[in-house]
């Protein structure tokens, strides 16, 4: 498998060479930060493009097809109409914190983002508590949502709020207890670790029964976590107008949109990193001759197809069911989700301890 | 307590029947999309026999329609889309009088399509076609008439 370190360790030593080493950490974290943000819009633009597409697939539309050939460029239209909109000032507004809210969000996603291994190397923050901190990352964004419906002086974003921070901070438990499970199952946090024990096969494989329930846990949390239908009670159109950012227009309601959606990729990209092996190749034990093939295939190709399938998944969950009344949703995050989540921990545990796992 | 309302039953139940959802949008995604895309396949455009898009009188060779000139259409309208006009025909031979339609006149513009005129026919004589491409920039052009 090829190493990027072997490229970053490169660009640092030339830069090391070249410039002081504070300057040169500096000229470093300028790099990664560019890298970080264009990676972070040329997936916020394809993800926003598939949705268009396989929305339209499961309604039996085409979707997009005018804007450019096959609707190609109808995301840059999107954010062209969108930045010429005027931003508005709403009355009696808390003016600090409805201008903070979304960038709060953006930049728990980013945090979040930057996390994600997309090849061996390839990955901007990995350190010994990396699922810890993914989880603590992505529970700020909370923050801003709650801040943004707060702020904006509007009894639909209110409730939105209210209804998001409700739902987010009780399925971040259930997210939590399963990846838990399989911090258990890899006897690490750190997500280079995680990962590199994967290539002698996948957790959902390795962990079989008490994984599986844990992934599909995942799922289910993860999908409420992004606020995506049949979760989003937050934003509910027919109820709260669009909840949290009823008052944000322009980029304002941009950033909120793009954050919702590269949310959607990070719960993806996490679930492909620790259940499906982040960019480790199919390892079938044994069978020698085809792991060797598979590991020609390059890992980012891995890791980005093992994300998008899962992205497909959370679509094809988004656009079959109906939205959930907000009882209906806390009833299935504690009543449902989270015992089963501590019994599948205990499970895991169990099967750890005794040794049956592969 | 059955089976179903238990803790256990409750969530295979659920699980079940969420299933039976995903596998309908499945079946969906993979289907042939019903998306037209009109103005690039007006050659192929196929659109059901039953659209109403125009009324129309259809005539044979030579010209003849089979209006009897009743005013059960004219009748039958909502909204007073049809306006006959009709002449008396005295029969030579056998010296009857006998009522002829003078003209036909349609109001496009008028028209909500709601098939009550063609129903009402005792002669099958008019009928809605397929032709949908009926806009203008002036309304009198709109009104036409259908008998030749």
């Amino acid at each position: 498998m090829f190493d990027f370190t072997n490229i970053t360790t490169t660009i640092d030593s030339y830069l090391q060479s070249v410039l002081p080493h504070s300057l040169a950490t500096l000229v470093e974290c300028a790099l990664i930060a560019l890298c970080v943000i264009v990676a972070y819009l040329v997936f916020a633009i394809i993800m926003i493009y598939m949705e268009r597409k396989v929305c339209a697939a499961f309604q039996c539309r085409l979707g997009p097809t005018r804007v450019g050939k096959w609707g190609l460029l109808q995301v840059f239209a999107d954010v062209f109409k969108m930045l010429i909109k005027e931003i508005i000032e709403i009355k009696n507004s808390d003016k600090a914190l409805y201008n903070l809210a979304p960038f709060l969000v953006i930049m728990s996603s980013m945090i979040t983002f930057s996390c994600l291994p997309f090849d061996k190397g390839l990955q901007v923050l990995d350190f010994n508590i990396g699922v810890f901190f993914i989880m603590a990352a992505s529970s700020f964004g909370i923050l801003g949502i709650l801040l943004g419906g707060w702020s904006s002086n509007n009894k639909f974003s209110m409730i939105g709020a209210m209804r998001s921070g409700g739902q987010m901070i009780s399925y971040e438990l259930s997210m939590g207890l399963s990846l838990l499970a399989l911090v258990v199952l890899s006897g690490s946090m750190q997500i280079s670790d995680i990962v590199e024990t994967q290539t002698q096969g996948w957790f959902i494989f390795r962990g079989h029964i008490p994984a599986f329930i844990a992934f599909i846990i995942y799922l289910i949390a993860g999908n409420a976590e992004t606020n995506r239908a049949p979760f989003d009670l937050p934003e509910a159109e027919s109820e709260l107008t669009s909840g949290f950012h009823t008052e944000y227009s322009g980029m304002g309601f941009g950033f909120f949109y793009v954050a919702e959606f590269m949310n959607l990729f990070i719960i993806a990209g996490i679930a492909s990193t620790i259940f499906l092996g982040g960019w480790a190749p199919l390892y079938i034990p044994g069978l020698d001759r085809f792991n060797e093939v598979m590991a020609y295939i390059p890992g980012f190709v891995w890791f980005l197809g093992k994300t998008f399938f899962i992205i497909w998944l959370l679509m094809w969950i988004r656009w079959t069911f109906p939205r959930l009344r907000i009882d209906q949703v806390l009833v299935l995050e504690w009543k449902y989700l989270v015992p089963i989540g501590l019994l599948n921990l205990l499970i895991m545990t169990i099967c750890v301890v005794m040794g049956w796992t592969f | 307590m059955k089976f179903k309302d238990t803790y256990i039953g409750s969530i295979l139940s659920a699980t079940g029947s969420l299933l039976t959802g995903m596998k309908v949008t499945l079946k969906e995604f993979f289907t042939r999309k019903v998306t037209e895309q009109y103005p690039e396949n007006r050659k192929e455009l196929k659109i059901s026999e039953r659209h109403r898009a125009m009324l129309t009188m259809p005539h044979d060779k030579d010209g003849n329609n089979r209006c009897i000139a009743c005013g059960l259409c004219q009748q039958a309208c909502p909204n007073g889309t049809i306006t006959i006009t009709t002449r008396t025909v005295t029969d030579e031979e056998s010296g009857k009088s006998k009522k002829v339609l003078d003209s036909y006149i349609y109001d496009l513009g008028a028209c909500m399509f709601c098939q009550l005129c063609v129903n009402a026919c005792p002669k099958n004589a008019i009928e809605f076609s397929n032709d949908f491409e009926n806009a203008v920039f002036d309304r009198n052009k709109l009104i036409i008439k259908l008998n030749r």
